[in-house]
Order: structure tokens, then C-alpha cells, then sequence
């Protein structure tokens, strides 16, 4: 099949960031988005132009590299599927496909639809995790815990730190994010003694960051490569208005 | 072993590149012990190393299931799995610290998979008659990287590591023939760096994608590792390279990379093909599918080769099974290298049982197919998607279509019991080092062993080496070698951008795997060898005439930094040919044909070959070191799994 692909380019001859058209033929069911950028790249080379850069790594679904806007939509049209998994299959011919990279005040742009994710990081960092240092653990099977409740610990945890939630939002709120791992660890028994402390750190650098405030919208649920629940905001408000109620260890 | 005092720790550097499961694991423990970390990460984040993909499980030798299992059982298992040609010590450590690994992850909040009484759950995987495998759902490698990265971001926000994500070693520096430190490449401005410190760790992943389709995640590379071969650090065992039997068939010349289909489906999936030629060609042409063949007709061909293990052989030899259906014309897919997997059995097992424990006693044949599909579903469901999202079918309904992949490099780096490379102060982990799995890893080890080495062995074994830089102090990263090293460094940049031909860089990836697939695969002989060692020495000649990298030095380039990675790969790819050339047996993913019994087994010739070949670079004859491998302890078998 034939399309028309408008692509965000920002950076390099495109200073300013501006939509580019490209024309691409060839295209068959069976590749992979990725794959049919990977074709035009190609191309472009050939041709001695600047590729157009973007991210991926696993290409089946898991590092959460990838982050493209298709249509619209983060990831593309199809439901709890990332970009790297989305086959052409599912697009006409002769169709036209926007992408663009996400839009975020606290993604900046790196170049084309490659962005800046390390603000995920530095709210991982202000206490997504358990205090428990190496060889200090005791036995596995010590403390049993019930089959559903670590089944939905995991549902929380399958997170893959993508961003689409973010760039779904629109006030660019990452409070999907933060609440699957606050929502993680606090339904874990070893998770349980930080999780106050944990959701109001995690709180304060998303705030920091420059994301926006939750209102509820949910268009994050919808756009969530992995299914991530609201629930697990309400979770994490749970335990946000807990630790600012019984406010013994209000942090710095 | 030397340990060094807590008050010394604060004043040794220690870099590590790497945050995958071995690195990762180091970091967060190094900083918890009070060393003073750097670590270094191509990825755009720690949490995204290619362990993230990991599906199936990791072993541990906790005998939860009373089933038999032990230290030695786990430590026996690896060796003989791994055709005998690994190290017995550093195995028999792996399998010790095994259980504390599990304990560890617990620790962090890892959801592993459990029973209704809320202890773990296990499960099997090839080449083992126990069921010693956790898991979390199809996402065992995610769930573990996130608690290592976890206790990394911890000690990242304590400020006893210092992260530097987008940063590419691309050197490693030598001073007074020690390693002192690395030249890194920042991505995102394409500046060069000068780093130092009192040790170096490599825990900087398999090289799996010099045959350019693999499972592995698109930016894996061998390039850390062979910068310090290029400075003197051997190379082990490179032509070891495992191929997993069961991943989605390639679909066209656009594939960019395969999928795995994890190896715990083996415990349900039955592999086959169809015992008729016609009937293969039938599938072949469309005319027929998978489901027109009946049951007579078709050959469960693990089950009848290797009745003892079944579907649960070890990974080379269901591989190998997969290539012999295949090359006799029974293959199943339009491109004729396909085999099945199929689930109906099991789905009818499970939905049987299941009706029996809801009291369903009359349940209808479509009422058990119902219920067993659920079953599959809760255990397996994320690889279903998957394979429907990729494929467009659906493997509830019909048999999976699976084929032999490039997956894992049990070759890396020679190091010793303390995990330190022939370099002084240059140690390498995880998937990077050679140590632990031979000529054949088992299904699970990989996790495993890369926690291992970065939890619980090299924090403790490195003391042997620090505790004598105690004196040394702090390294200076603007001294003549860091300044001579970068310069080089800048010069191998230059050249590269200044050949402006006409190929791209994966244009000449992609040359290479082909060359790498055929004459170094899954079957190998010496004349094939000799041809591809020649074609890649052409083609490397090749792409320093005629590669064409785009876009500028100083600016974020992804071209650029692929074009570093296949230069490196041109080179690497040829010690492989070489290693593999010189092993003149067969031995688990190393098949040579001239090597094998009559029923095409593998033929190990362990009186000449029972050595690990730890390479020294050279651009006209790289030489040849072998380090003898004795036994104390397992009896050298024919492995058999009949
Ligand atoms: C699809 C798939 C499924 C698997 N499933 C299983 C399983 O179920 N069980 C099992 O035991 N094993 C499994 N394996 C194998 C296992 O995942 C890997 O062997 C293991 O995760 C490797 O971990 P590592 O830490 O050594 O390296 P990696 O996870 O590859 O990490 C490498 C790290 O090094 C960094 N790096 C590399 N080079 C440089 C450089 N030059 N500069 C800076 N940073 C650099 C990268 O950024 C990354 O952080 C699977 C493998 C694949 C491909
Ligand atoms: S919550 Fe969903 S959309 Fe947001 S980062 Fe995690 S996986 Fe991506
Ligand atoms: S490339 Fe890994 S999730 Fe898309």
C-alpha cells in the first residue's frame, strides 16, 4: 500500500519545529510501524537527508521507549498497544498518518519525535522503591501474600513508563504514572510501611517537574499501552490524604 | 578474600557501565556498601535495558516444591546443560547465592507469581526435571529490573550514585596497564567525556545482534566489550551463541527483529510438524492449515526423539530438531521455516480438570475448551497478545508458527573467579562475562546470573582488587592517557564521518547478520567458516570505503552511534568465525557438522576441546589462550536427553 505521512521535524534543518510530508510506498500488512519508518529512514539516507529520529528499543512492547503520537493518539489507534507493536495492517491504503513526538512542558523535545523522559526518573527517585538494601532480606516465603492481591500489585507494577499518559492528558498530568508505582509498592507488605511518606515525595516531584494537576479526566486509562487503571490514583490520593492527615513525617 | 574498610570505601571510585540486571544490581550495592559510583547507561533511562524483555522466569535452587532440588541438582543442571564446557566453581557460586536472590526481589516488592496460599509459585523450563522457575506473569525480566532500578534510584537520591543516562562508553583507558577509567560519548550532545576511577565493570549485555536479526532489543551491542578487547581483554568463547527454538518466523526483508515466544510455553505446547510432505506443502501454499491434519498425521517430533524430556529439551536441541524438520521439507509457514506449537492439548487437559474442581461434571466439549482457554489465558495471555498483535492470528484457535532465533551469547569477556577481566581492575557481569553457561545456557539462568554477579558476588569479590588501590589516590581523568584515549577516540569519530560514501550503516548490519546466519548459525562446518571469515574481512574493508553516516558529530545521532556499534560488530563477527573454526566438536549451540553421531547428536571431543579459547585480538592473527577445564566434582556424560 501507498501513504502520506506528515512528520513532526524538529531540530537540525528544522529549526523551529514544523510538520514535513512524505510519500512512501511498498508498504505490506505484515511490518511493523516501526519497520515502515525504518524504510523511509532508508530512504532518506540514501537520498543523503536527515533521517527522522525516533526512539525504540524492544520493539515488542516492554521498555517503553517508543513514544509516538499517531493520529493523535499516543501510541496509535489501537487499544493497549504500543507503538512498536502497531502492524500496518491496521491502516488503508492510501491513507495519511500524522506523528508527532509527546507534548509535554516537562518532555522537552530532543530532536523530531525523540523527547526528554529523565523527569520520570527523578520521581522514581524521590522515593519510588522499597528501603531495603542488599542481603538484608529474609526468606522468600516468610511473609505470605494472597494470590489476587499480588496479582493486582502486578497489575500496577506492569507499568512501562512510556509517558503516553502524559502526552494523553490534557493538562499533561502524570498522576497515572506515579500512582501505578505508589499503588505497587503499597499493596506489597514490604511496601506498606513507606507508602505515606513514598506518595507525598512522589507527589511533590511530580509537581516539581512541571507536570499538571489531576482532574479526573481519564484519558490516560484510555491511552495506557498497559491497561493501567484509574484505580490506582485513587489509591495514591488514599495514600497522599493519609499522609498529610496524620502528618507526624511531613517531608522537608 | 580482602575486604576493604567502610571509612576507605568513600574514597575508591568505581564505574560501572551498564544498568541492566547485572549492572543495575551493582550499582544499587555498590552504593549501599559506600563506594563512590558513576554509572553509565546508553538508554534514555536505567530502566530501560534490553533485561526489561525477559519473559519466561529465573531459577533458584529453593526446593519450595520438594521436588528433588538442590544447590548441587542447580549447579549439575547448569553444567550439564551448558554440554560441559563451562567453569565448575563459578557455577556451583551461581547456584549458592541463587536463593538469596529470590529473597532480595521479594524484599523490593518484585510480584512474583503466587499460589492461593499466597507462598511463590514455580514453574519448568527446558533441560530440568524439577520446577525450580519464578516468574511474574510473561514479565519476569520487567519485575526485576524494576526493583534494581528501584534500589539504583534510591541510592541515586542518597547521592552515592551518580547517574549518567545517554552516555556511551566508547573507550576504555589504560594506565600503567590497569583500567582507570572510560572516554563516553553524552548522546544527546555528542560531546566526548573523560571519566576515571579505581575499577571499571562492564555489565554491558550480549553481542547477539552482530547477527543482526536476534531477540534482542535493537540497541543491544558489543561494542564496551570489545573496546576492552581492543586493549588487551580476552575474549571467551565467542562462537558460543544460543539460539532459541521458539520465536515468530521472519516475515520479510524489512525485519528489523524476532520475537521471542518465551520457553515456558514448552510446558503446554506441543512442537510438530506434518508427517506428510504434501500436507507440509499443502500449509505451505495456503490450501490447508494447521487444524486439517489429524492427529495420526502429524509428528510430534520432540516427543518421539527424546521421550525422557519431551517437549522440554534443552534449547540447542529443540533448535536444532526445529532446522532438521525444516530442511527435510516439512516446514509450515510460506517461507517453509516454521514449525508448530500447539495448545490444544493442554487446553483440553486444563479445561477437564478445571470443570472437575467446579463440580461442572458433564460439562460440554465446547464448556472445556472455555475453561481451558481461560486457564491458558491467565498463564500465558500477554504472549498470546503478543503473537496475535505481530502474526494477525489467533493461537487460541490456531497452532502457533514458531522458528529457531539468535536470543543469547554465552561468549563475553574471559574473567576470573573474581569476575575481573585478564585486565587488572577491569571486571565484567552478567551477560557481558562468559563464566557460567557454556556452550548452552538454560532456560532462566540468565536472570540469574546477572543478579548474582551484581547483588551478590562481584560487591564481595572486588574487594580483592580495591583493597590493594587503597593507597592510590583519586584518578585524574585530565592525565596524558584520558587526553591520548579521547583524542583517539575523536579520530575514530572523524574518520567514520569523514568516508561519506553511499551505504548506510544498517545497510552493511544487515550484510553482516546474513554472512553471520549462514556461515556461523545454527549448523557450521569448516569451509563455511573459512568463506565467512573471508566475506567479512571484505565487507569490513568495505564499510570503512563506502559507509555513509548523516547528520553532524556534536548532535544527538542515532546513526552515528550505530554506525560505531557495526564497526565494532565487523570485527567481533570475524573472532567468532575464527573461535568456531577452532573448535573442532560439537557442543551444545555449537554445532559443527563434521562432529556429529549417527543419529545427528552432537559429538563433544572432550579429550582435545575441554577448554574455554580466550581470544587476544589481533587485526591479522589473533591468538589463541585456552584455559583448561577440569572436573572435580561432575563426571563428564554424553548428555542425553532420550
Ligand atoms: C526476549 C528475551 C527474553 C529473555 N527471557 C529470559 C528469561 O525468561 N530468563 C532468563 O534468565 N533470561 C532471559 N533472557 C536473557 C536475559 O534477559 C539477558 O541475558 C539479561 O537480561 C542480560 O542482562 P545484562 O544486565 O547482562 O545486560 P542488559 O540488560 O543487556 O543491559 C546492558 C546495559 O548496558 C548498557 N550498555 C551497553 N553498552 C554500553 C556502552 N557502550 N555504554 C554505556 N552503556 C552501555 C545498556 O544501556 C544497558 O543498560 C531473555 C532475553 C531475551 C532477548
Ligand atoms: S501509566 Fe501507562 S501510559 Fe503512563 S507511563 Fe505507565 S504504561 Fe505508560
Ligand atoms: S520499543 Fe520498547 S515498548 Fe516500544
Amino acid at each position: 500500500m501507498k501513504l502520506k505521512l506528515k512528520i513532526w521535524r524538529e531540530g537540525g534543518k528544522y529549526p523551529k519545529g514544523q510538520f514535513v510530508s512524505y510519500d512512501i510506498a511498498g508498504v505490506n500488512d505484515h511490518m511493523s510501524f516501526l519497520e515502515m519508518l525504518d524504510v523511509l529512514n532508508e530512504r532518506l539516507i540514501s537520498e543523503k537527508e536527515d533521517p527522522i529520529a525516533f526512539e525504540h528499543d524492544c520493539r515488542e512492547g516492554i521498555c517503553g521507549t517508543c513514544s509516538l503520537v499517531i493520529n493523535g493518539y499516543p501510541h496509535g489507534p489501537m487499544q493497549q498497544t504500543t507503538a512498536c507493536q502497531l502492524h500496518m495492517r491496521n491502516f488503508r491504503d492510501g491513507e495519511t498518518i500524522t506523528i508527532e513526538p509527546w507534548r509535554s512542558r516537562a518532555f522537552p523535545i530532543v530532536k523530531d519525535l525523540v523527547v526528554n523522559r529523565d523527569a520520570f526518573d527523578r520521581i522514581i527517585q524521590a522515593g519510588g522503591y522499597i528501603s531495603v538494601d542488599t542481603g538484608q532480606a529474609q526468606d522468600g516465603n516468610a511473609i505470605p501474600i494472597e494470590k489476587d492481591q499480588a496479582s493486582h500489585a502486578f497489575d500496577a507494577a506492569t507499568c512501562i513508563g512510556c509517558g503516553a499518559c502524559v502526552a494523553a492528558c490534557p493538562n499533561a498530568s502524570a498522576m497515572l504514572f506515579v500512582g501505578a508505582k505508589v499503588s505497587h509498592l503499597a499493596q506489597m507488605p514490604q511496601g506498606k510501611i513507606e507508602a505515606a511518606t513514598r506518595a507525598q515525595r512522589m507527589v511533590a516531584q511530580h509537581d516539581a517537574e512541571g507536570f499538571g494537576r489531576c482532574s479526573n479526566i481519564t484519558a490516560c486509562e484510555a491511552e495506557c499501552p498497559k491497561g493501567i487503571s484509574v484505580e490506582h490514583i485513587a489509591r495514591l490520593n488514599r495514600q497522599y490524604i493519609a499522609s498529610t492527615l496524620g502528618s507526624e513525617k511531613v517531608v522537608e | 578474600m580482602p575486604l576493604v574498610a567502610p571509612n576507605n570505601k568513600r574514597r575508591l571510585e568505581v564505574i560501572i557501565v551498564g544498568t541492566g540486571l547485572a549492572g543495575g544490581a551493582a550499582a544499587a550495592t555498590f552504593g549501599e556498601l559506600g563506594y563512590k559510583v558513576k554509572v553509565f547507561t546508553f538508554h534514555d533511562s536505567p530502566r530501560r535495558a534490553h533485561s526489561i524483555a525477559a519473559q519466561g522466569g529465573i531459577n533458584a535452587a529453593k526446593n519450595y516444591q520438594n521436588d528433588g532440588d538442590s544447590v548441587f541438582r542447580l549447579f549439575y543442571d547448569t553444567i550439564k546443560g551448558g554440554d560441559y564446557r563451562s567453569r565448575e566453581a563459578n557455577v556451583h557460586r551461581l547456584a549458592e547465592v541463587s536463593v538469596n536472590i529470590i529473597d532480595q526481589a521479594v524484599a523490593q516488592g518484585v510480584p512474583f507469581a503466587r499460589e492461593y496460599g499466597g507462598l511463590l509459585s514455580n514453574r519448568s523450563f527446558g533441560g530440568v526435571q524439577v520446577s525450580r522457575t519464578f516468574y511474574a506473569r510473561g514479565q519476569t525480566g520487567q519485575q526485576l529490573l524494576l526493583g534494581a532500578y528501584q534500589s539504583l534510584s534510591r541510592q541515586i537520591s542518597l547521592g552515592n550514585v551518580e547517574l549518567f543516562n545517554r552516555h556511551e562508553m566508547i573507550d576504555l583507558v589504560m594506565e600503567d596497564g590497569k583500567a582507570r577509567g572510560i572516554i563516553a560519548r553524552n548522546l544527546l550532545t555528542g560531546e566526548t567525556e573523560r571519566h576515571g576511577a579505581h575499577a571499571v565493570v562492564l555489565g554491558t549485555g550480549g553481542y547477539g545482534n552482530v547477527f543482526y536479526l536476534s531477540t534482542n532489543a535493537m540497541n543491544s551491542n558489543g561494542s564496551a566489550a570489545w573496546r576492552a578487547v581492543k586493549q588487551g581483554a580476552y575474549m571467551a568463547n565467542p562462537c558460543f551463541t544460543q539460539i532459541h527454538p521458539t520465536c515468530i518466523p521472519v516475515s520479510g526483508e524489512y525485519q528489523s527483529k524476532l520475537t521471542l515466544m518465551s520457553e515456558s510455553l514448552r510446558n503446554d505446547g506441543r512442537v510438530w510438524v506434518p508427517r506428510k510432505m504434501e500436507d507440509a506443502a499443502a500449509i505451505r501454499e495456503g490450501r490447508k492449515t494447521g487444524l486439517d491434519i489429524p492427529e495420526a498425521d502429524r509428528d510430534y517430533y520432540l516427543e518421539r526423539r527424546y521421550p525422557a524430556f519431551g517437549n522440554l529439551v534443552p534449547r540447542d536441541v529443540a533448535s536444532r530438531a526445529a532446522k532438521t524438520a525444516c530442511d527435510e521439507g516439512l516446514g509450515v509457514s510460506p517461507t517453509g521455516l516454521a514449525v508448530y506449537l500447539d495448545f490444544d492439548a493442554a487446553i483440553n487437559r486444563y479445561g477437564k480438570s478445571k470443570a472437575h474442581s467446579q463440580n461442572e461434571h458433564n460439562a460440554s466439549e465446547a464448556r472445556i475448551r472455555e475453561l481451558g482457554v481461560g486457564v491458558i489465558e491467565e498463564k500465558y495471555g500477554n504472549l498470546f497478545e503478543m503473537y496475535e498483535k505481530i502474526t494477525g492470528e489467533d493461537p487460541y484457535v490456531m497452532p502457533m508458527k514458531i522458528y529457531p532465533a539468535v536470543h543469547y551469547t554465552m561468549g563475553g569477556l574471559w574473567v576470573d573467579y573474581n569476575l575481573q577481566t585478564n585486565i587488572p581492575g577491569l571486571f565484567a557481569i552478567g551477560e557481558a562475562n562468559f563464566s557460567d553457561h557454556g556452550a548452552n545456557r538454560l532456560g532462566a539462568s540468565a536472570l540469574m546470573q546477572g543478579l548474582a554477579d551484581g547483588y551478590f558476588v562481584l560487591p564481595y569479590t572486588i574487594g580483592t582488587y580495591l583493597s590493594q588501590e587503597i593507597r592510590n589516590p583519586m584518578v585524574d581523568p585530565d592525565g596524558p592517557a584520558f587526553k591520548e584515549a579521547e583524542a583517539q577516540s575523536q579520530a575514530r569519530i572523524d574518520r567514520l564521518m569523514s568516508i561519506n560514501g553511499n551505504k548506510s550503516p544498517e545497510t552493511f548490519h544487515r550484510e553482516l547478520g546474513k554472512i553471520m546466519w549462514e556461515y556461523c548459525g545454527m549448523a557450521r562446518n569448516a569451509e563455511g567458516l573459512q568463506k565467512g571469515r573471508r566475506m567479512i574481512r571484505e565487507l569490513r574493508e568495505e564499510f570503512w570505503r563506502d559507509v555513509y553516516v548523516p547528520g553532524r558529530i556534536k548532535e544527538y545521532n542515532p546513526e552515528l552511534e550505530k554506525a560505531l556499534r557495526v564497526a565494532d560488530f565487523l570485527e567481533l563477527g570475524e573472532l567468532m568465525m575464527l573461535d568456531a573454526l577452532d573448535r573442532n566438536e560439537s557442543c551444545g549451540g555449537h554445532f559443527r557438522e563434521e562432529y556429529q553421531t549417527e543419529d545427528g547428536e552432537a559429538l563433544r571431543r572432550d579429550d582435545e576441546y575441554a577448554y574455554v579459547s580466550a581470544w587476544e585480538w589481533d587485526d591479522v592473527d589473533p591468538i589463541l589462550h585456552k584455559e583448561e577445564l577440569i572436573f572435580e566434582n561432575v563426571e563428564l556424560k554424553t548428555r542425553s536427553y532420550k
